[in-house]
């Protein structure tokens, strides 16, 4: 099963029960503070690497949120 | 045991008092040693805000605060990029017709003095300010305020002195000094020097006991990155009551942008409250302060929170020049919530005290002489002290 | 839901060891609230509920499912605003949790050390790379290397071989003859060795090199490739992922903002899982990286002890000696070599969210004096990663917390009900 969320208002699939980070799939979600791409690094909520803005809501981390029909992320770059 | 350094000016602290206090020196051609009993600007000059301000209760504070500022505009390119120094300006909010009155008196004063100030109907602070509540009345810019990351500037003045030959000695604890420039460490080293300047912020009183010097907790906290939101460094009119509110808690707004995006929320005073650790109920209520005046602070995402210890003294001034009753004895200290302001100008007029010139300031409303004489901590009962 | 929540024992954790923690204490008539901050229960180990756990998960899930513990998926601890308070956040709501008692079992991180490279995307830690896996990270036919230590690195590898990667080898830093007194070891725990034949058996024909380590990672915008030091050689290699992971470290940010005792790393703790604080107890990983049937075990007993039935608890307690032992065994014989502490550049960053670089850092010697003057630790992880790389680069301890515990709304700092119960 697969639902649609939009990245950077593009639309894509996701696996139902993924989470976001796995359905990034390495696409850098942040620019650093010194304007390097960055993706998930430890897959458990602790390093903050994935960070992206969701919903609106910035500085989510994508690794511990469910992706959802309709689901809008905005990459921090 | 032989004292391990002679020289002509011994620095307690390397907070932003001392190292300022210990570049100038250094720049004057003095031998000058700095003794650290931890980590340089890692006490009260780590734990403020950084702002840049020239406050108008008094003469003798304007007079300070003043020359701090222009002392600091005058070095802002020697200053590392890491110092962060931005010339945001200060926005005073009022909120009410009252208070915009309190502006205009505010205005006047800085006119009489020729400091540029402006003052802002509603509608062009909501140009400058978009995220702030739409109820407000008003506000008075001064332009030239600024802020700046103390840590960093501190350090900084630090190693200006270094390079001229100035000593720094980390780890070196203070535990007494004599009026013939001597000062114990813990260690049982002794260091020597002409004379002894205590800059050590709050721990100056263990050295002088009964020195009336009282730390007034303040917390602060800092969000996430969330550029551009505010540009200016937002104080409500109201801060003034709540600085010199003579004893209970109190807390006033203050945002303040920092170059990185983030914004440190201010401010909260309190005299009873030793504990370093965060005080939960007046953390809310600076924080419910500040979503008074930008209700949008909502949803951003705290970062982190601290608490500092303001050095305090009754009369809200700092104390710099001789300690009553002593010939080779210093004082920098006591300077509340102002010492990265005053930082520089309070090095100037401690310098020219103790290389007997005339400073620029008149020296007499610091004089540590209003409230003493003290004697020293290896010695009996303080005398004569002001609570 | 209220704003306001109260439990006898509240468990912060949903892995294995908060599960059973649950299970127990449930079974005594306590009332249990389990908290997590992902959004289902099972921990890293079993990352992806019930319908994703191995089989031996089953019956646990089970248990619980049958319980009557409330489970609060998606909530972090976001900070303590008083004794016996938990302040929680989601993605929408702050909720105060007011408990009797509290067993924190926070689980393990990587400890993830900085090498050249190691900040492209693409480059994860080797748990990392399986919790994504498990997250639904589509790796088949991606081509992919793990490096580090411990048996994670295997662990991981049977995951992404499982879900069609090519794994094209694993590189394990500990030299031949720490991993064969290991294995020699492993004999005193028949089912442990029995995993490790199980894995094993997964991985046959994955390339196991040992005194073997990631030297960069290559790549401009996202990782393109590795360079490996493979014993004496080194060996360049394409890749699509890089997971690398110098094993576990506890989580142990709530146990010190209770002022918890925290002994190498770890929750110091007694015969009954209890901290130094009374009525706060800590399990699993969060006491020394063990594993699973340590995580069970502990869990058990806190739930046990904490509902008052120390008498059971104290039973089991003798049970514990042999997991410790087998906890000393992985920290033994997966030490780390010097030279995976020397992999950073100058240039190389040491702290990523705030982007430090290894030669700013080297002019310090404490991490408070580190902090104040680059920034390091500063950023969003709290210095959750670049803590533990200063401490094995650098032997910096880190100092204080500050409160909140994890970057928090300041809406949800201002949960009404808390001001009302703390007045001055």
């Amino acid at each position: 099963m697969k639902v649609q969320l939009f990245i950077d208002g593009q639309a894509h699939l996701a696996t139902l029960g993924s989470n976001l980070a796995a359905a990034l799939a390495g696409l850098p979600g942040r620019c650093s503070v010194s304007g390097q791409p960055r993706a998930a690094l430890c897959g458990m909520g602790v390093c903050f690497e994935c960070r992206v803005t969701i919903d609106g809501q910035p500085h989510q981390r994508a690794c511990q949120r469910v992706v959802y029909e309709g689901m809008e992320v905005a990459r921090e770059l | 045991m032989n004292p391990v350094m002679h020289g002509d000016v011994l620095i307690i602290g390397a907070g932003i008092i001392g190292s300022a206090l210990a570049e100038q020196c250094a720049r004057r051609g003095l031998r000058v040693a700095v003794a650290e009993a931890a980590i340089p600007a890692a006490g009260t000059s780590a734990a403020g805000m950084g702002h840049l301000v020239v406050l108008d209760d008094n003469p003798a504070e304007l007079a300070l605060s003043r020359d701090g500022l222009a002392r600091w505009q005058a070095r802002r390119h020697e200053l590392p990029a890491n110092a962060e120094y931005r010339a945001c300006g200060t926005l005073w909010l009022a909120r009410d017709e009252a208070e915009m009155q309190e502006a205009e008196r505010k205005q006047a004063g800085y006119q009489q003095h020729g400091l540029s100030s402006n003052l802002l109907p509603a509608t062009a602070l909501r140009k400058l300010e978009p995220a702030l509540a739409p109820n407000l009345a008003g506000a008075l810019q001064v332009p030239d305020d600024a802020v700046l990351y103390p840590p960093v500037a501190s350090r900084w003045l630090l190693q200006n002195a270094q390079a001229l030959g100035a000593q720094l000695w980390c780890k070196a604890q203070v535990s007494s000094v004599d009026d013939e420039g001597v000062a114990r460490l813990a260690d049982g080293r002794l260091l020597r020097a002409r004379h002894i300047v205590i800059a050590a912020g709050n721990a100056s009183a263990t050295l002088l006991p009964g020195l009336p010097l009282k730390p007034r907790k303040g917390q602060l906290l800092i969000t996430e990155r969330y550029p551009q939101r505010i540009r200016h460094q937002l104080v409500e009119l109201g801060y003034i009551r709540s600085a010199h509110a003579s004893d209970g808690d109190s807390v006033a707004f203050n945002v303040q942008p920092r170059a990185t995006g983030q914004l440190l929320i201010g401010s909260s005073r309190q005299f009873h409250d030793t504990d370093p650790a965060i005080n939960w109920p007046l953390l809310q209520a600076m924080l419910s302060r500040a979503l008074e005046y930008l209700p949008s602070l909502r949803q951003l995402q705290a970062l982190r929170s601290w608490a500092g210890f303001r050095p305090a003294t009754p009369d809200k001034l700092p104390l710099l020049g001789k300690v009553p009753g002593h010939s080779r004895l210093w004082l920098a200290t006591g300077h509340e919530g102002l010492g990265i302001t005053t930082a520089l100008a309070s090095a100037h007029l401690l310098a020219d005290l103790l290389c007997e010139q005339a400073p620029a300031l008149d020296p007499t409303p610091y004089n540590p002489a209003r409230f003493g004489p003290w004697s020293l901590a290896d010695q009996h009962h303080p005398v004569g002290v002001a609570a | 839901m209220s704003s306001e929540l109260h439990t006898d024992i509240a468990i912060i954790g949903a892995g294995p060891a908060g599960i059973a923690a649950a299970i127990a204490a449930c079974a005594q008539g306590a009332h249990v609230t389990l908290v997590d901050d992902n959004p289902r229960p099972g921990g890293q180990i079993w990352r992806g509920g019930p319908s994703q756990a191995p089989a031996s998960a089953s019956s646990t899930f089970r248990q619980l499912a049958d319980s009557q513990a409330r489970l609060l998926s998606g909530f972090r601890v976001a900070a303590i605003p008083a004794p016996g308070q938990l302040l929680l956040e989601d993605p929408h709501r702050a909720q105060v949790l007011r408990y009797g008692k509290l067993i924190i079992a926070s689980g393990a991180r990587e400890r993830l050390l900085p090498f050249p490279g190691w900040t492209l995307p693409g480059v994860t830690g080797a748990g990392g790379l399986q919790a994504l896996v498990k997250g639904g990270l589509d790796v088949r036919d991606q081509h992919i290397v793990l490096a580090g230590t411990g048996p994670l690195l295997l662990a991981s590898a049977a995951t992404l071989r499982a879900a069609g990667a090519q794994v094209l080898l694993i590189a394990e830093q500990a030299p031949w003859s720490q991993l064969a007194r290991f294995g020699w070891a492993l004999k005193a725990y028949p089912a442990k060795l029995a995993q490790a034949a199980s894995l094993a058996w997964q991985l046959g024909g994955v390339p196991y090199h040992h005194a073997s380590h990631v030297l960069a990672a290559l790549g401009q915008t996202r990782l393109e490739g590795v360079q490996l030091q493979l014993g004496a050689r080194t060996l360049t290699l394409p890749c699509d992922w890089l997971g690398v992971g110098y094993g576990l470290l506890p989580n142990t940010e709530l146990l010190r903002a209770l002022h918890c005792q925290i002994s190498q790393g770890a929750a110091e703790v007694d015969a009954l899982m209890q901290t130094s604080q009374a009525g706060i107890y800590a399990v699993g990983e969060a006491t020394g990286i063990g594993g699973v049937d340590k995580a069970l075990l502990e869990g058990r007993i806190a739930g046990l002890a904490a509902t008052g039935a120390a008498a059971a608890a104290q039973a089991l307690a003798p049970k514990r000696k042999r997991q410790l032992a087998f906890a000393a065994l992985l920290d033994k014989h997966f030490a780390l070599q010097p030279a995976i502490t020397q992999l950073a550049q100058p240039d190389t960053l040491v702290c990523r969210c705030e982007d430090v670089s290894h030669a700013s850092l080297q002019l310090f010697d404490s991490w408070r004096e580190a902090k104040l003057q680059t920034r390091c630790g500063m950023g969003a992880c709290q210095g959750r990663i670049c803590g533990a790389a200063c401490e094995s680069l650098y032997g910096w301890q880190g100092s204080g917390d500050r409160p909140p515990l994890l970057p928090t709304r300041l809406g949800s700092l201002l949960e009404p009900t808390l001001a009302k119960a703390n007045p001055t």
